[in-house]
């Protein structure tokens, strides 16, 4: 435990020279349990995940841009969307949420650090190695390219022969094993490590949907991990789970995937309604409307989305009692959800609205992710589903609740919680340009995908004929994602200058509620030089505004 | 002006009327099945965009309607803890719209998988393979007749349509079998055997393709459905129920064809090649494109399929034969003769 002893209390200073000095930088992050420097080791990393993910969205766009074109050739593209839906799923929402959460909640909770600081940096390591590993393919013979979400048999030895495949499961089952000591680390975290007054129906909105989050990773990977296991053992041992030409089901892998597959769409979507539940009030300048029923929401769609993964099989003949009943459920999260959505809405009426950049992507969020859980209805409609199903539709649908959703609210953290980690606030003109152009960049993009997908375009389709008439639509999208990069550019620019030059943040330049916002930015290893001691839901509402407390009214 | 466009764009193609030369839009239903999905869809269509444009309307009223003014940068607003009535309504509101939703959804679900029961039904069985399609029709005296790639169809009078009854296989991986103006898609899952069907009185080709991926070639795994009256599809069916005919001034090509490894692969009935591993060629002439529609079947297209497969559908399992120009053209007359 020496080394960590060590560890510098702040973040690096980046234009240090002396290479004795490098070295120390890098012994003090490849060593470090604590959490905070944990968090943004987690950030960065699926910072050049989102960088990477980003590009090979963009190489296929460019391959789509015209009909019959040879810019990427089949197999090439078939890899490309298998590693942009495999990375952007496991190494960059979903790592990028569980690093937020890793920052942030034992600051918001009022604890040093988390339950298992050790166990805290193994996930980090073992998330960072599963990645490497995935693309490690593409040095030894060719990446993936069975889809993100691998249907069986298409991915036994008989039809994937090279070593692509393994390298998939192996990164997953690498990977999936830090993220569920993160979960379980998160879980004790929030429920055994509240500073003192802080019950747990008065944590931050963010920290409750973080620890169904959490619960939800612990129940959905188990069956991955189990599936990933039994197509090793099918690959490697000659065993027939998945080899349907042996007995073996193709059916069980699509059940078992997708057993983790739709909690996963919420895990990646609950970090995303906490941060936008601590960013709109802070920026309305009002509390949260109806915290009981946002809690109570955010319970129901973790319940809820654990029996719904059969949605995604609509076209596999399932019977009229199955279709029923996944439909019903499916349809039935819309109603959780949108007591959320309305709750924030009645949070922005009233207030004092503040248009900073976190704002800005916070209101996008809502637009945004509102589209996408309207498509989301249409698909739980079985025969809609029977028709657009494995459609583009159902491309621009994901898309607008992962980006127009995850990402969106992902942003918002990053402008509103950078001043916090860095001492240095992000560039507000620089923030609205990536704003806009993000918004309109997204939009460009992945609206035409619908209306491509209704005009029946299907989804890893590497090239189609002129004759379809899809090609209009598909040049709005290609136009679109260019400047998503362009969006992405500046906003990595805006990154690079303000951590130069940026302005000094200040312990509290939000002037928000939450206790993470009580301490030094950024914060001294310890958090809190006294363990705070709260009353209500925002301990520093309480202390601005001693005449009209929050315990009054909760 | 160009959002003008745009919008007159977007509202053609939601009506079908895209000027494209094969029409795939779920909005141009021909048969009972597709038509069903496209009243639902109107219908959810209708609700969801009422709440869309409500909801977005609410976000962007409330957004700018309360943006900070300059006058009250100090003073915070009234702090509204939470409403029980409010939350209470937009917790029962869409409780009701999704509890008659998903009525809609089961009445329309048990609709659509009713099997036909019509007398003069088509039953096709439907096997697809990385990445072409095979069809086994039973012929008038009871025989299984094996074709492949496109699928003919009878339509009867109109309003009368013939319900043709898919029973859907698959060799090797998940396939999907999706003609989005005849009906919603259904996967072809190795090891189960999936029920469709569609009914069409209205004689033309449709398109559609593989929707679910399948590999290296999914782009490439067309559907062609061609629907033509009843007397035209007994004259073609009694054609591919025929064994190939053998033209004496193609005997060269079909020597060849009989001597080289085409006929591990391949099926020509009366030829005594019968491979069963790729297409049956039995009447390949008598289709109107190659390698499941990855081309038009010419002459031309035919010798480069066959000298490299690989320049027309790169990553195709019809391995490339390495044969001269000369054998490929004769290879090429041989199957160009079987009608």
């Amino acid at each position: 435990m020496a080394v960590v002893e060590g560890a510098s209390p702040d973040t690096p200073d980046f234009a240090a020279g002396s290479r004795r000095h490098a070295a120390a930088v890098v012994s003090t992050w490849v060593t470090t349990v604590d959490h905070k420097q944990i968090g943004i080791l987690y950030t960065v990393t699926t910072l050049v995940f989102l960088i990477i993910g980003g590009l090979e969205a963009m190489a296929m766009r460019l391959q789509l841009w015209s009909p019959d074109a040879n810019l990427i050739g089949p197999d090439a593209f078939n890899q490309l969307f298998t590693m942009h839906g495999t990375t952007m799923v496991f190494f960059v929402v979903m790592p990028m949420l569980i690093g937020f959460a890793n920052y942030l909640v034992p600051l918001m909770i009022g604890a040093r650090d988390m339950a298992f600081p050790r166990l805290n940096a193994f996930s980090y390591w073992l998330f960072l190695f599963g990645g490497l590993l995935t693309y490690f393919s593409f040095l030894a013979g060719g990446a993936p390219n069975v889809g993100w979400f691998a249907y069986a048999p298409l991915t036994e030895y008989a039809f994937s022969r090279d070593h692509s495949t393994d390298y998939w499961i192996l990164g997953m089952l690498v990977s999936g094993v830090g993220t569920l000591a993160g979960a379980i680390n998160l879980v004790t975290t929030i429920l055994t490590m509240r500073c003192p007054g802080m019950k747990l129906g008065k944590v931050p909105l963010f920290v409750w949907m973080m620890l169904f989050d959490a619960i939800l990773l612990v129940i959905a990977l188990p069956p991955l991990t189990a599936a990933l296991a039994m197509l090793l053992l099918d690959r490697g041992l000659g065993a027939h789970f998945f080899d349907t030409s042996a007995g073996g089901s193709a059916l069980l892998w699509q059940h078992l995937f997708w057993f983790f597959g739709h909690p996963e769409v919420y895990v990646m979507a609950l970090p995303a309604f906490g941060i936008i539940s601590e960013v709109v009030p802070v920026f309305s300048r009002k509390v949260i409307f109806g915290y009981e029923s946002v809690a109570a929401a955010t319970v129901a769609i973790g319940f809820l989305s654990m029996g719904v993964w059969a949605h995604h099989m609509f076209t596999v003949g399932m019977s009229n009692a199955l279709d029923a009943i996944f439909s019903g459920a499916s349809l039935l999260i819309a109603v959780p959800t949108g007591i959320k959505l309305f709750n924030w809405i009645a949070t922005i009426y009233g207030g004092r609205v503040r248009f900073a950049t976190p704002m800005l992507f916070a209101v996008g969020f809502l637009a945004m992710f509102l589209m996408g859980g309207l498509t989301g209805i249409m698909l739980a409609a079985v025969p809609v589903d029977w028709q657009v199903s494995d459609t583009y539709f159902v491309v621009g649908h994901f898309h607008y609740v992962l980006f127009g959703g995850s990402l969106f609210a992902m942003m918002a953290a990053i402008y509103y919680w950078f001043p916090k980690a860095t001492g240095r606030m992000l560039d507000e003109r620089l923030g609205r340009w990536h704003f806009v152009l993000m918004l309109i960049g997204f939009n460009l993009t992945f609206f035409p995908m619908h209306i491509a997908g209704m005009l029946g375009m299907p989804r890893r389709i590497y090239t189609y004929s002129a004759d379809r008439g899809w090609t209009y639509w598909n040049q709005m999208a290609t136009v679109g994602a260019m400047v998503l990069g362009v969006a992405f550019a500046i906003f990595f620019w805006n990154i690079y200058v303000s951590l130069r030059r940026g302005k000094i943040a200040g312990d509290d330049p939000w002037d928000a509620w939450t206790l993470e916002w009580a301490t030094t930015s950024p914060p001294a290893p310890y958090n809190f030089e006294q363990i705070p001691i709260v009353r209500s839901r925002r301990p520093l509402w309480d202390l601005k505004h001693p005449e009209d407390p929050d315990w009054d009214h909760e | 002006m160009r959002t003008a466009v745009g919008a007159v764009a977007v509202i053609c193609a939601i009506c079908g009327h895209a000027a494209a030369e094969e029409n795939l839009s779920i909005f141009s239903p021909e048969s009972p099945p597709a038509n069903s999905v496209r009243d639902l869809f109107y219908l959810i269509f209708a609700i969801t965009g009422v709440i869309f444009v409500l909801v977005e309307g609410l976000i962007l009223y409330s957004a700018i309607r309360y943006r900070r003014k300059p006058a009250d940068a100090s003073a915070e607003p009234a702090q509204i803890y939470g409403s029980a009535p409010l939350e209470m309504a937009w917790t029962v509101a869409p409780l009701l719209i999704v509890f008659v939703l998903f009525l809609v959804v089961v009445r329309s679900v048990v609709e659509a998988r009713e099997d036909p029961t019509h007398a003069n039904r088509l039953e096709v069985k439907v096997i697809g393979h990385q990445w072409w399609w095979a069809y086994e029709y039973k012929g008038a005296d009871g025989s299984t007749v094996v074709t492949a790639n496109e699928l003919h169809v009878p339509c009867d009078e109109p309003g009368d349509p013939t319900p043709v009854a898919l029973t859907l296989e698959s060799a090797d991986v998940v396939h999907s079998f999706w003609v989005p103006r005849l009906a919603g898609k259904t996967d072809l899952i190795p090891g189960k055997s999936n029920r469709m069907w569609f009914a069409t009185d209205k004689p033309a080709t449709y398109y559609g393709q593989c929707a679910e991926f399948c590999g290296m070639q999914h782009a490439n795994m067309k559907l062609l459905v061609i629907s033509e009256p009843r007397a035209e599809f007994n004259a073609w069916l009694e054609n591919e129920q025929q064994v190939a005919v053998e033209d004496a001034t193609v005997a060269a090509g079909r020597e060849r064809f009989l001597a080289l490894a085409c006929v591990n692969c391949h099926t020509i009935r009366g030829a005594s090649s019968r491979g069963a591993v790729g297409p049956d060629l039995t009447h390949l002439a008598a289709r109107q494109t190659l390698a499941a529609g990855a081309a038009p079947l010419t002459r031309e297209k035919l010798i480069a399929w066959i000298e490299d497969p690989d320049s027309i559908k790169p990553g195709s399992l019809m391995p490339n034969m390495h044969l001269s120009r000369k054998d490929c053209e004769l290879l090429a007359d041989y199957l160009e003769s079987l009608k």
